[in-house]
Order: C-alpha cells, then sequence, then structure tokens
C-alpha cells in the first residue's frame, strides 16, 4: 500500500509528460486576426438556439443549419434583403419558355468556388443532376426539400417536377421541368438547392447517405463542404459548441466586412439574453416577446421580422360530421375574438388574419375583410344549423414554441373561451409536438387542431397549396367536403399559369373563394418573429424568411 | 478481491442487456417520434410512411430490436437524428462524456473540500453559532432550485460584475487545440496555458451551482456521522490513553466516520456523472445532460438509448469503486 501511495504521484507525473510529449498546439503564433480597421472588431458572435445538423444545405431541413450554410452557400436566385422577393444571386437572370416548361439561366461569370473550381453552366449542370439523383434512403428522409418542391427524384422519371439541365454554353443553363408552375423559379432561392464544387461533391461522395440504425449517415463531405459565399466553415468545434465561418477572400462580390462569423449555440433563451447583456455576444435570434422591450431599453436593436407565417385552427369534417355545415364553421370563425388575441397573447406587430398567407406573398388579396368578433351572429348560425350546444374536441400542442405561436397553452386558453361563450362545449386534448400531436394531426384524429405554418418561399402555393391542394391527404379532409375536390383543381391550375400578374390575380381569387364560400379552417393570425443586436451592430437587415446574411455587418468596438 | 469484481463486472453485463430492452420498449411505446420531429409542420401521410420505411420503423417492434442488437454488438448504435445528425450516437456520448466529467469532478471536489471539513468542524463544535450557520446554509443548497441559482451566479459575476464568463466551455475566439475533450487539461498538455485558464473560468459558476446539492449532502451526513463516533467507546479510550488529538481525530474519528460519508460520494458521483440536465443547459455546457434534453426534445432515440446504457454502466462501475474504496478504508470489508 505504501508503495503505490509513493508511486501515484510520479507515475501521473510521467503520464503527463508523456502526453505533453505527444500533444502538440496547432495553433499559429501571433493570432491577431486583425483586418477590420481600428474601430469596428474582426468577429461578429451570434447567438444559435440550435446545432447546425450538417453543413451540406441540400440534406438539410432546418432553420438553424441554413443559417450557418447561407453565409457559405449561393444559389442561381437569391432573395432580396428584408423581403421575400427573390433577386438574380448566381444567376444573373432567368427567361421562361412559353409553356413555361422550359427555363433558361444566364449565369454570373467569373465566379469561383472556394476550391478554385470555376461556377458555370456544367456546374450548375452537375449540381441539380446530384440532387435529383439520390438513393433510396436519401429520397426517403434527408432530401426533404427536394421530394416537397419536386415532388419526385430521377428514379420517378416523369412525375418528377425536375427533367433534366443542359449547358448550351459556358454560363447559360436550361433547366426543363415537366409542368409549368409557380414554385419555379422562386423555390430555387431555398438554402437547399444551392450550389456546390462539383470537384468536392465528388471527391467527397456527397450523396452517399446510408441508412444507420434509426437515423442517417451522411459522407465526409457533409462537413466539409465548398460554395461560393462571402464566408466559408473555417470549423465546427462540437465540444465547445461553436460554429466558426472565415470571410472568403476570392468572393466574387462585395468582400464580408468582418473578417470572423462565430455562432454560439445557447439553447436556452435566458442564457442567450444574459450573454448579450454581458457583452460576450452581439446579437441572438428568437428573443422572447416579452422581453423585448426590455432589450431595448437597454439599449440594443430589436429587429422585427416582417410576418411570413400564418397560425390557423384547422377543422376535421371527417372526424365531427358538424363541421361539414358552412354555417357551423363560419360561426366559430365570428365566435372568436381575434383582435384581442392578437393584442394579449402575440408579439407587437402581429395582426389578425383575413386569409391563409401574409400579405408579403404575391397573390394576398387585400380586399378581403377579417370576419369580425360578432357573439351574437355566431349563435346565430349555431342555431339555424341546429348545433347549438355542439361538442367539439379541441387540441392543442405542449412542449413546443412557434414564431406563429410562442406559447400554444396561453392562444389556446383564449380561443377556448371564446369557444365557449357561444355554448360550444369545448373537449380540451393536449400532447407533446412530437411526443403525438403532430401524429395525430395528420392521422385525422383530431375535430379541431391549433397550428401553423412558415413560409419557405414567396410562393402562394406554398401556403394554400400546401394546405388544401392535395385532395388525397391534406389534414383538413377537404375530401369529404363538397368543394374540396374543386378547391384542389383550382389551385392546380393558379399554380400552371405562367404570366406573374395573371397567376397573382388567380390565386386572389382562389383566396377570396377559401375565405368566403370554402373556409376548411379558421385563419387566426400572422406574427412577427424578431432577432436582437446590440447597440454596435451595424448592417442587419431583418428577413421575412428568416435568411439574414452576415456579410454586410459589422460591430463596432 | 478480483473475483468480486468480475462478478460485479458480469452482472453489469446483465443489467445493461436488460435495460436496453427496458429502454427500447419503453422508447417504441412514447407516442409520436422522430420521424414527427424530423418532419415538424411539413410531415403529411405519405412524407411520414416514406421516412418510416427509409429508417425502417415500418418493421415489427422485434425486428427492430434484433437489429439494434446486431448493431450495438458490432460497437454501432446508429445515427443520431437530433444532438449530432448523422454521427454515431456512442461518438455523441464520447465527445460529451469529457464535458460532464470535466464539470462533474470540479462541483464534485467544491462539494468534498468543503463538505467534509465543514461538516467535521460543524460536529466538533456543535450546536455553536458556525454549526446552526453552516446547517442553514446546507438546506439553502438543497432547497434553492438550481437553475434560480444559476440564473443569479451569472447575473452578479457574468453580467454585473464581468468577472467570469456567462456560459459555454471556452472563449471561442481562443481557437484551443482539442486533444482528449477535457479543455483545462488540454491546455496544458499543448502548453496553450491561456486556454487552460479560460476554460477554468467557464468552470467556475456552473460546478458552484452544481455543487450546491452534493455539498449539502455531505455536509450533513459528515457531521452527523462524526457526532455518532465522537461518542463512540474507542474515542474515549483513545482519549483517556492519553494520544494526541491529531491521532484521535485523524485515525479514530474520522476514519470511521468517513464511511458513510463515502458511500454518499459515490452515489452523488454517480447522480453527476450521468449529466446534470438543468445546469448544463442554462450554462450551455456541452455534455450529457445537455444531450439528454436535446435528444428528448427531438425524440433522437438512438442518443437517448447510449445515454441511459451508459448511465447505467457508469452507476454500476462507480459502485464498483465505492465498495473497492470501503475496503481500503475498513479493514473488516477486505478480510470479509
Amino acid at each position: 500500500m505504501k508503495y503505490t501511495r509513493k508511486a501515484a504521484p510520479a507515475a501521473v507525473a510521467a503520464l503527463a509528460l508523456t502526453l505533453t510529449a505527444c500533444a502538440q498546439s496547432d495553433r499559429e503564433d501571433g493570432g491577431d486576426a486583425g483586418s477590420g480597421g481600428g474601430d469596428v472588431k474582426d468577429t461578429i458572435t451570434f447567438g444559435a438556439a440550435g446545432a447546425p445538423e450538417l453543413f451540406d444545405p441540400y440534406y438539410a431541413t432546418d432553420g438553424e443549419t441554413f443559417r450557418v450554410t447561407r453565409q457559405m452557400m449561393e444559389g442561381l436566385v437569391g432573395i432580396k434583403p428584408g423581403t421575400a422577393e427573390i433577386q438574380p444571386e448566381l444567376a444573373e437572370s432567368w427567361e421562361p419558355s412559353a409553356d413555361g416548361k422550359t427555363w433558361t439561366f444566364k449565369l454570373r461569370q467569373g465566379v469561383k468556388f472556394w476550391d478554385g473550381e470555376p461556377f458555370n453552366a456544367e456546374a450548375v449542370c452537375y449540381n441539380f443532376e446530384r440532387m435529383s439523383d439520390q438513393n433510396e434512403v436519401a429520397q426517403g428522409g434527408p432530401a426533404g426539400y427536394w421530394a416537397d418542391v419536386m415532388g419526385g427524384f430521377k428514379s420517378d422519371g416523369a412525375a418528377a417536377l425536375y427533367q433534366g439541365c443542359e449547358a448550351t454554353d459556358e454560363s447559360t443553363a436550361v433547366i426543363k421541368i415537366s409542368r409549368s408552375t409557380s414554385k419555379f423559379p422562386t423555390a430555387l432561392s431555398l438554402d437547399s438547392f444551392s450550389m456546390q464544387s462539383p470537384k468536392a461533391l465528388k471527391e467527397g461522395d456527397a450523396n452517399n447517405v446510408t441508412k444507420q440504425g434509426d437515423g442517417f449517415g451522411y459522407p465526409a463531405y457533409a462537413k466539409n463542404p465548398v460554395g461560393t459565399g462571402p464566408y466559408k466553415l473555417d470549423k465546427y468545434d462540437e465540444g465547445n459548441k461553436t460554429v466558426t465561418l472565415v470571410r472568403n477572400d476570392d468572393y466574387w462580390g462585395e468582400k464580408a466586412k468582418t473578417a470572423k462569423l462565430v455562432f454560439k449555440i445557447i439553447p436556452d433563451e435566458s442564457t442567450r439574453r444574459q450573454e448579450l447583456e454581458a457583452g460576450s455576444i452581439d446579437g441572438y435570434d428568437l428573443p422572447n416577446p416579452a422581453d423585448w422591450g426590455g432589450l431595448e431599453q437597454a439599449g440594443n436593436q430589436v429587429l422585427i421580422r416582417p410576418a411570413f407565417n400564418i397560425m390557423y385552427v384547422g377543422l376535421n369534417p371527417k372526424k365531427n360530421p358538424k363541421l361539414k355545415d358552412l354555417k357551423v364553421r363560419q360561426a366559430l370563425y365570428y365566435a372568436l375574438n381575434r383582435e384581442q388575441l392578437v393584442k394579449t397573447q402575440l408579439p407587437e406587430g402581429a395582426k389578425v388574419a383575413t386569409q391563409f398567407m401574409p400579405d408579403t406573398v404575391s397573390g394576398f388579396n387585400k380586399d378581403l375583410q377579417p370576419y369580425a368578433y360578432d357573439k351574437a351572429k355566431a349563435q346565430q348560425l349555431l342555431k339555424e344549423a341546429g348545433a347549438e350546444g355542439m361538442t367539439l374536441q379541441f387540441a392543442y400542442p405542449s412542449e413546443v414554441s412557434r414564431p406563429y405561436m410562442p406559447d400554444p397553452q396561453k392562444i389556446y386558453e383564449a380561443l377556448r373561451a371564446d369557444l365557449e361563450a357561444v355554448g360550444i362545449k369545448v373537449q380540451v386534448v393536449t400532447a407533446p409536438w412530437n411526443g403525438g400531436y403532430l401524429d395525430t394531426v395528420d392521422n385525422g384524429g383530431y375535430d379541431a387542431w391549433l397550428l401553423g405554418w412558415t413560409g419557405d418561399y414567396d410562393s402562394p402555393d406554398n401556403f394554400i397549396g400546401t394546405f388544401f391542394g392535395n385532395l388525397k391527404a391534406n389534414d383538413f379532409q377537404t375530401s369529404v367536403t363538397s368543394y374540396g375536390a374543386q378547391l384542389s383543381k383550382d389551385l392546380e391550375a393558379a399554380d400552371a399559369i405562367v404570366d406573374e400578374a395573371e397567376r397573382a390575380a388567380a390565386y386572389e381569387k382562389v383566396n377570396q373563394q377559401i375565405m368566403e364560400q370554402d373556409l376548411p379552417g379558421l385563419a387566426i393570425s400572422h406574427s412577427p418573429p424578431a432577432l436582437v443586436v446590440s447597440e454596435k451592430v451595424k448592417g442587419l437587415t431583418p428577413s421575412p424568411l428568416t435568411a439574414e446574411t452576415f456579410s454586410s455587418v459589422t460591430v463596432e468596438k | 478481491m478480483i473475483r468480486f469484481i468480475v462478478r460485479r463486472l458480469l452482472q453489469m453485463v446483465g443489467v445493461v442487456v436488460i435495460l436496453s430492452l427496458l429502454v427500447f420498449a419503453w422508447l417504441k411505446a412514447l407516442p409520436g417520434g422522430t420521424v414527427s420531429a424530423l418532419l415538424g409542420e411539413r410531415a403529411t401521410p405519405e412524407r411520414r410512411a416514406a421516412l418510416e420505411k427509409a429508417l425502417g420503423l415500418d418493421q415489427p417492434i422485434y425486428v427492430q430490436y434484433w437489429e439494434f442488437v446486431k448493431r450495438a454488438v458490432r460497437g454501432e448504435f446508429g445515427a443520431s437524428t437530433g444532438v449530432q445528425p448523422g454521427t454515431d450516437a456512442f461518438d455523441v456520448f464520447l465527445t460529451r462524456f469529457p464535458a460532464t466529467i470535466e464539470l462533474a469532478v470540479c462541483a464534485l471536489v467544491l462539494a468534498i473540500v468543503l463538505g467534509i471539513p465543514l461538516g467535521y468542524l460543524a460536529a466538533r463544535r456543535r450546536a455553536s453559532l458556525f454549526d446552526n450557520t453552516s446547517i442553514v446554509f446546507s438546506l439553502i443548497g438543497i432547497a434553492v432550485p438550481v437553475f434560480f441559482l444559476a440564473f443569479l451566479l451569472k447575473y452578479w459575476f457574468a453580467v454585473k460584475l464581468q468577472w467570469l464568463p456567462v456560459s459555454g466551455r471556452q472563449d471561442p475566439g481562443i481557437d484551443a487545440t482539442r486533444v482528449t475533450g477535457f479543455f483545462v487539461l488540454d491546455g496544458l498538455l499543448t502548453r496553450e496555458f491561456d486556454a487552460s485558464w479560460d476554460a477554468l473560468k467557464h468552470l467556475i459558476l456552473p460546478s458552484l451551482a452544481l455543487a450546491t446539492i452534493p455539498f449539502a449532502v455531505i455536509f450533513r451526513i459528515t457531521r452527523a456521522s462524526v457526532l455518532e463516533v465522537l461518542d463512540e467507546d474507542y474515542v474515549r479510550t483513545a482519549e483517556s490513553k492519553g494520544l494526541t488529538n491529531r491521532i484521535i481525530r485523524g485515525r479514530h474519528v474520522l476514519r470511521n466516520a468517513l464511511l458513510p460519508v463515502v458511500t454518499t460520494i459515490g452515489l452523488q458521483t454517480g447522480g453527476l456523472l450521468v449529466g446534470a440536465v438543468l445546469t448544463e443547459r442554462v450554462f450551455s455546457w456541452g455534455g450529457l445532460g445537455d444531450a439528454l434534453a436535446i435528444a428528448f426534445q427531438r425524440r433522437d432515440y438512438a442518443v437517448l438509448q447510449v445515454c441511459i446504457l451508459m448511465a447505467a454502466v457508469t452507476y454500476v462501475v462507480i459502485n464498483l469503486l465505492v465498495d473497492i474504496a470501503y475496503a481500503v478504508i475498513d479493514p473488516r470489508v477486505r478480510t470479509r
């Protein structure tokens, strides 16, 4: 025993020495990365609520991943800062054929990927072929946005929207699609469809997604992507929960104003706030609406994004046949005091919805008026429908907060009180968001439910098309209604119109029809999400699509 | 002794096998799941079916379990879907475990270094002002919720005074080299002493918050145990023999009083090593507790499984170590 005691410290010392000999610092000396001038910082540190899932945006569907990849990657089509409108990015212009099935993209010249590979028409076609030609595993899950937008992959043949790409010359790429749709070209602004280096994609075996247990395994490329953007990936320190990007000095456009961009992952909202107060981060996403006032008083800038979402109450006429009667659905709508809900339960800038899309989307019908709160009318309509005192099973989710629905329970309580006030017997149901709620909604298990949607790109199809388009399987079960089939056809017809103005007019009509004659559900409100930055941050434009870019941002010292 | 250790380790295998079955059944029985978590609002019946097929979730449960066992034997636990998507769940565990160990060790050292001497002193000066004050403090330690204490500590020391960082394990600007995943140690090994110092500063507040409960428990057990031993006949005998205070306290009082304290420390260590969910969350500490919280929220079953199974292994190993420590302190156990 005594021997061991004496030997122990010596052993530890020996071990430490050995390890010291093995381990060596990779750090470069003289770490003064300063190139941002005298009065601005050389690093922006932003507090993110979650970790990016991977760095190949094609296989991602979550905002935390896109927040990072957006700084590094660009698509053919970009988004005009502060709006949902598209603008040229890697393509300088585009032109559809008369039937809307052939799209010719004129590409920006002189652009290079970080690995030195040229960006040209061949690279574009390589990217599209890569996105279309996915194995069965990737088709089932990770290639989510492609599946959503294109409705199929190469193996689906003519059923898929994307039908091929041709590089007619160095700077002209022609993309063929199977039918005319409003998704084109706006959907190409999605981060998932960013252009990546063909050479790096090939070398990193980028399409090799495998099933690993109950999850997906990704190839090495997904950790080390190559794009064309103003920043490039420096490192993802998983142990320290930080992602570091550095300026791409060969960027084709205006170079990033700050040399380094760090995303610090801080899941807890009050901790994000304290980090900002301590000055260790320069801003963070999704401040609690209750804190907006306090944050501003402390000298920070609360940047409110124009709302690009909708919160609604879904109705299922298949589950509760009383809901097949338009008068009942209208009665429920008149019963809701949405003005008050917006004032008391939703953040500043929230609006009462007049239709199932926000006014930032083309095809929004500005002539529609909201169903005004009218208790007597609601009771009258219920009486006419013979549904006085009807029972309604109405559900809300727990363990979740969404930009359109910051506190589901409080919102639900307000709506429920309104419904009960007109004599409806509300059966309260709740389930955790990932713990049965979404499943039950999709399986048609609730009479009525609280849910919403945040748009991905500026297209009415991305809102009402998603909700009511797929007749066979939509949550609103429009297949059992008298109007469902027609509505689905009208949506398809509007989507196929090539001329933008004509298409917008058609959608405005559909919106009117949905709200006045069909009313498949109750559109409630639009809530703007916000981000907050310190007073020293300049040049950050809030985006309705939460698509902020940091290349124009500086932070004063 | 060796037979004893081997037997305990074999028992551990049994525990892990049974637990894996239970955890698997429990996770599969939960409503909702990975598919909902991955698809969110964009889930449609078609997308759900496609994803379930791609993940093999449309297979009967016993087939899924058998697949899981086959993979587990090969050392593959399935890719994480929420915490670090694409990374094998066991690698997620390995990346995160050092963070939890670092924090747990720090908190435990604080709790022991403060708890045992204070407990001993409080017992020696029973009913004194010192004794009463210490008891009140230990009660506060147990009673105040960790997240509240954490909030206050961060508010005063990080936001107001700016002496210490708010959260995280290291300032990202330091650009430290990683060797073992223990940041303080890494800095020493690579001679990046500023990195070590920074990591140490990041450790202070979370360990203080985390140490309060183990401190209170160790303090109270030590105090009670010392009081009991002080009343023993052999202590009186030792005193009457005229032995020096140092020998009486060291060899007779403390050594005997420490037995229950060691058991307590063992249990506390087990608790700390499987991850402190709340403390890690509010300090953005990338350890197991943080991983567990994210895994549960996003229904990352692979990571949940591995974390729960490894928690069981950790407990068994710690218990074993406690038993060995017993043998070292108490010769009677050795001969038994």
